[in-house]
């Protein structure tokens, strides 16, 4: 080996010193070997599970379409849908009422999340769904006045009804400290900016507060739809046929359990799979602007980048 | 009698008290700014300078005295003989003629600089977005940034975000601006453009109160100069004698660590 090819590989001149662009990544064998035990184990792992028969494979494809399991899909669906927009539309409500001022809203507000947050959700939706052994009747009236409007219990409360209360008003709870979360992590100069503009304050909120608050929001609120859509299966407790009463069903029948359980199990993924790969859409929107460069700024010229370098 | 000496003030506090819990920070301060007039307020840290400037557009409110912006009383009205506090919208759309450039330049950082500034001149003065859009592209072009519209404030250097900050106060048409100490959060060799912007808008006529540090600029581009210290104003006056012949001790020292 001569000195002369040395230098050769080394443009910049010193011999012991390459330029970093021509590195390599180092042959790791460790990492090799870690990965095929690894794929092994698992591949191993999937054998043994598809065949088992305990697991019942058949049985799980032969039911994964049943009406009844789609319809208590679409019921699932339908509920977490409803429970967590009214969830989300009053935790804001209450977040903004736990951050004002005003006594009385912010003391409502607390009462509201103190107990809805402080009891077992399972025992709410037993509660609603029981609502007419403590109130028979539902009346407006003037407080320690006439009844303006009166409704047996029994015709509004359904299941249905009982089911959506219950997880709309837990929810509430829960979004309203998420929101609440968010809305503080806003910079206070954002708000003593909008106001200084002569923004009302709803208007700083919606078009200012908001936007920025969502980055911090959205995270933890995918996290509480994935749960929502696990707590919609308590209400098969009050003979909500949702996706989880409708296995049931069908197990209660048929006696082939772990294939049911194992349908409804794997409806449940797939929704919330479907969810986290809407979470990281609406995560990417919200976080647009942290993104140094978006927008018209061109990369730099190569020539003013080797500039740069050179300083 | 001079014109200007015939104008009513555009700007008029009296005996302005203003105490956070126990510490009295302002503690009596008189003030009349004539429309056109750039007033810059300078003193040490401390001196309550930056708080009275809040307290012009009511981001603070005051315990005593008056402040009182084209005719109207800030945060308060009149009802019949009884003075009121004004509602939060009251107070809303009390400040819309007043424009206000921060330290910290708090651009909306989810907007873009052009969705900055057209976001009160469409949202809060009606203005359509077409023509919102072309004041902003002429404001932004005043001051040296037309390339920028579509970029967001993190892409841009601590200068240019002051400058958009800039042109979104001038969008709203404002009868008065505040600027309170627009450049202290710049590197040094970004004052420069931010100050000529400045220099700009008093040539221009537009009615300016500056909270600053910036000495030479008091003395390039103030009508007045006003020096505070531990919540009252010490001295008043032209640059020339303000910063050239100071008579209290107090400005004499602030000023001679500037030479």
């Amino acid at each position: 080996m001569s000195r002369l090819d040395l230098s050769s590989a080394s443009p910049l001149g010193d011999a012991r010193f390459r330029d970093v662009a021509t590195a390599h990544a180092p042959f790791r064998l460790g990492r090799l070997i870690l990965w095929a035990v690894i794929l092994l184990v698992a591949a191993n792992f999937a054998w043994i599970v598809a065949h088992n028969e305990n697991f019942g494979w058949p049985v799980v494809i032969a039911h994964f379409f049943d009406p009844t399991v789609i319809s208590g899909l679409y019921v699932s669906l339908g509920l977490t849908v409803v429970a967590m927009a009214i969830g989300t539309v009053l935790g804001l409500v209450l977040a903004i009422a736990r951050m004002s001022k005003d006594g009385l809203a912010n003391s409502f507000a607390s009462l509201f999340i103190w107990f809805f947050r402080g009891t077992p959700l399972l025992v709410q939706l037993i509660f609603w769904y029981n609502l007419s052994t403590l109130f028979p009747r539902l009346s407006i009236s003037i407080p320690f006045g006439p009844t303006l409007a009166s409704w047996d219990t029994n015709s509004v409360i359904t299941p249905m009804t009982a089911a959506i209360v219950g997880l709309a008003l837990n929810e509430a709870a829960y979004m309203a400290e998420i929101i609440r979360g968010g809305l503080l992590s806003v910079d206070r100069g954002q708000t003593e900016t909008a106001e200084a503009f002569g923004m009302t304050r709803a208007r700083a909120l919606w078009r200012i507060i908001i936007p920025q608050a969502m980055r911090s929001i959205v995270p933890p609120t995918g996290n509480q739809l994935i749960s929502m859509i696990k707590a919609t299966s308590l209400v098969s407790v009050i003979a909500m046929a949702d996706l989880l009463y409708s296995v049931q069903s069908i197990y209660n029948r048929t006696f082939e359990i772990i294939p049911m359980l194992l349908v409804a199990v794997i409806w449940y993924l797939l929704i919330t799979s479907v969810l986290n790969v809407g979470q990281s859409y609406i995560e990417a929107y919200y976080g647009r602007s942290e993104r140094r460069n978006r927008t018209a700024d061109k990369p730099a010229p190569v020539g003013a980048a080797v500039q740069e370098a050179s300083h | 009698m001079s014109a200007a000496q015939t104008l009513a003030p555009l700007v008029r506090a009296r005996d302005v008290h203003k105490s956070f819990d126990q510490l009295e920070v302002l503690k009596g301060i008189d003030l009349d700014v004539l429309p056109g007039e750039v007033v810059v307020i300078l003193g040490p840290s401390g001196s309550g300078k930056s708080t009275f400037l809040r307290c012009i557009n009511h981001l603070e409110a005051i315990n005593k005295g008056f402040i009182a912006v084209d005719g109207e009383q800030i945060g308060y009205r009149l009802r019949g003989d009884r003075l009121e506090k004004l509602s939060a919208n009251g107070i809303a759309r009390q400040r819309r003629k007043i424009g206000m450039v921060f330290q910290q330049f708090n651009l909306y950082p989810h907007m873009t600089v052009l969705q900055n500034i057209i976001e009160a001149p469409v949202g809060i003065h009606g203005e359509s977005r077409q023509v919102a859009t072309r004041n902003a592209m002429n404001l932004l072009e005043r001051v040296g940034l037309s390339e920028k519209a579509g970029s967001y404030p993190r892409q841009l250097s601590g200068g240019q975000q002051q400058r958009v900050a800039i042109a979104r106060a001038l969008a709203i048409k404002p009868k008065l601006m505040l600027f309170d100490e627009p450049t202290s959060a710049l590197d040094p060799e970004l004052v420069g453009e931010v100050l000529a912007t400045m220099r700009d808008l008093a040539k221009q006529g537009l009615t300016m109160i500056v909270v600053t540090h910036e000495i030479g600029f008091a003395r390039e581009a103030a009508d007045r100069v006003v020096f505070m210290d531990g919540g009252k104003i010490v001295e008043m006056g032209s640059p020339d004698d303000v910063i050239g012949n100071p008579q209290h001790p107090r400005t004499k020292a602030f000023l001679s660590r500037f030479l």
